[in-house]
């Protein structure tokens, strides 16, 4: 009797296999974010209704509650990853980490420049150094340091274990920005969206911001995909598998 | 473990004592920073005593920044990290006692020259003692968080700057809530909310840092 | 949402400067990103072709 082989997702935690997994994903991933994005936009210009109080300015709200979240979100996801291979000593979860960081701080950034732009009209002001606004600027320097951190070293195990810690050891700044504005008294306002109770938005312009966050998580995953992809290939190129890859691509 | 706390401690401290320009490097780039800005913005008093807390926390972040090189690199670079990372002590207790000596060198003299300093920005008695107190919970909170900084860049090119962009975001709450009691002082707020916050991050990067730094010096040195 | 006119739409009741440098940047910043993982990626690609032409040359390997 033959013995039936289970199949095991762990087949895809080497970098071999999940370099044409990711290739095979990352056109859906990147058309299922257009559509969202494009369904997103369509409702934040043309079905959400003027804001009562904030006039038209509140539009700003379906890029950058989204791109807010993101950041946040893509952070804990670049910490996860790169502790997983500093604990397990995988070298795909940190090259994912790796592949994470630009496009988590690129979010940290429209996020920023999002809330600026929002601020003028409605607090007066372009910034504001209170909990929330704060503690985004050292998310960015912490992407950015995580970033510079694992060009600097040349031997790549050391990087990728060295931005592990330091990622591990900013994750503390998540949670900060998330509470800082229960915390703190602060300018920014307090949270409209929880999970226990109703939401103190339209439903309109809350379905419009639920689905821009979907369409740029959708985005960071095809993005994603496409850079460990590149990584991948920089790092596996004393392989055969790689130079067979690229000897397919000449 | 007391015993190579204090023996690291005592080793640390006799290296620096041996060399003491390092001690007083520290000491004069805190002075001479702080005098700076008197110079660079006029010495009407009403904004210097505004400016005072702020100008006198970042001086000693920067102070206590710029002496981090000094803390792992040269036992790094003649190999007695290599031993301290083979002897049998558990690393922690070595890296908590290298923090220490550490502190006692570029922290805590920052800590007894600062109400000196902060006579020269007109600030009152009662905020003088809150920019003491606050410093004395404080720097050993940047020495903390500085090795982890300085564990990640060991030996690493241009690790100077480097150094300073991974620590600095670090060093802002503290920065935040140091300067800020002397704020909260002199406007008469009371400042125990940020002298307790300042107090609950010392304890936990006392329990976090030396852990960390000493993952970091494990990574650095495979 | 009835704007009623192009004008109208462009000008987001005097937020149009905001609102539309919001999601300009935005929109700039998510396809710069993308052209620059597209040139990544075909750099990775050219360089590795030259690394293998340079190995093989150098009789490094069968391939």
């Amino acid at each position: 009797m033959t013995q039936s082989r289970k199949f095991s997702w762990f087949v895809f935690s080497s970098p071999q296999s999940f370099y044409p997994l990711a290739g095979a994903m990352q056109p859906w991933f990147a058309a299922l974010a257009f559509v969202l994005c494009a369904v997103g936009l369509y409702i934040s210009f043309f079905v959400a209704p003027t804001d009562a109080q904030q006039g038209e300015s509140y539009r700003i709200i379906f890029i950058h509650v989204p791109a807010a979240w993101m950041s946040m979100f893509l952070y804990l996801v670049m910490g996860f990853w790169s502790g997983v291979g500093l604990v397990l000593n995988t070298r795909l979860s940190s090259m994912v980490a790796t592949a994470l960081a630009p496009t988590g701080a690129l979010f940290t950034f429209v996020a920023l420049w999002t809330g600026a732009l929002w601020g003028k009209p409605t607090w007066g002001t372009w910034w504001v150094w209170d909990a929330r606004l704060t503690s985004e600027l050292i998310l960015l320097f912490l992407y950015i340091g995580f970033m510079a951190l694992q060009a600097a070293i040349d031997d790549q195990r050391r990087a990728d274990k060295a931005g592990a810690v330091l990622a591990l050891v900013g994750v503390i700044n998540i949670p900060i920005i998330y509470f800082s504005v229960q915390w703190w008294s602060t300018l920014h306002q307090g949270a409209s969206v929880s999970m226990k109770s109703a939401p103190t938005m339209a439903a309109t312009m809350l379905l419009g911001m639920l689905i821009m966050a979907l369409g740029f998580w959708m985005y960071s995953i095809a993005a994603t995909l496409a850079r460990v992809r590149c990584v991948i290939l920089e790092r596996e190129r004393h392989t055969d598998w790689v130079a067979l890859e690229i000897g397919k691509q000449a | 473990m007391i015993r190579t706390l204090g023996w690291v401690l005592r080793r640390d401290l006799l290296l620096v004592f041996r060399r003491r320009g390092d001690v007083i490097n520290a000491l004069v780039f805190f002075v001479i920073v702080v005098s700076l800005f008197p110079l660079g913005v006029g010495p009407e008093a009403s904004q210097l005593r505004n400016m005072a807390p702020g100008v006198l926390w970042v001086s000693a972040l920067l102070a206590c920044m710029l002496s981090l090189a000094r803390l792992f690199a040269p036992d790094h670079q003649d190999g007695t990290l290599e031993q301290m990372l083979l002897a049998g002590e558990p690393l922690v207790v070595i890296v908590l006692g290298k923090i220490m000596a550490h502190w006692l060198v570029s922290g805590l003299p920052l800590v007894l020259i600062a109400p000196l300093l902060g006579l020269q920005f007109d600030l009152p008695a009662d905020a003088l003692a809150v920019l003491c107190f606050s410093l004395l919970i404080g720097t050993p909170v940047l020495s903390l968080i500085g090795a982890v900084g300085a564990a990640l860049t060991l030996g690493v090119r241009g690790s100077g700057a480097l150094v300073a962009l991974l620590v600095l975001p670090l060093y802002v709450p503290v920065l935040i809530f140091g300067a800020g009691s002397v704020g909260a002082t002199a406007s008469g707020t009371g400042a125990e909310a940020h002298l307790l916050l300042l107090g609950g991050f010392l304890a936990l990067a006392l329990v976090l840092a030396p852990w960390a730094s000493a993952a970091a010096l494990r990574i650095a040195m495979e | 949402m009835n704007w009623g006119s192009w004008q109208n739409f462009l000008h987001m009741g005097g937020y149009g400067l905001y609102i539309w440098g919001s999601y300009a940047v935005t929109l700039i910043v998510l396809v710069a990103e993308i052209v620059a993982l597209v040139a990544r990626r075909r750099g990775v690609i050219e360089r590795l072709e030259k690394y293998y032409l340079a190995r093989r040359s150098n009789n490094e390997t069968k391939a």
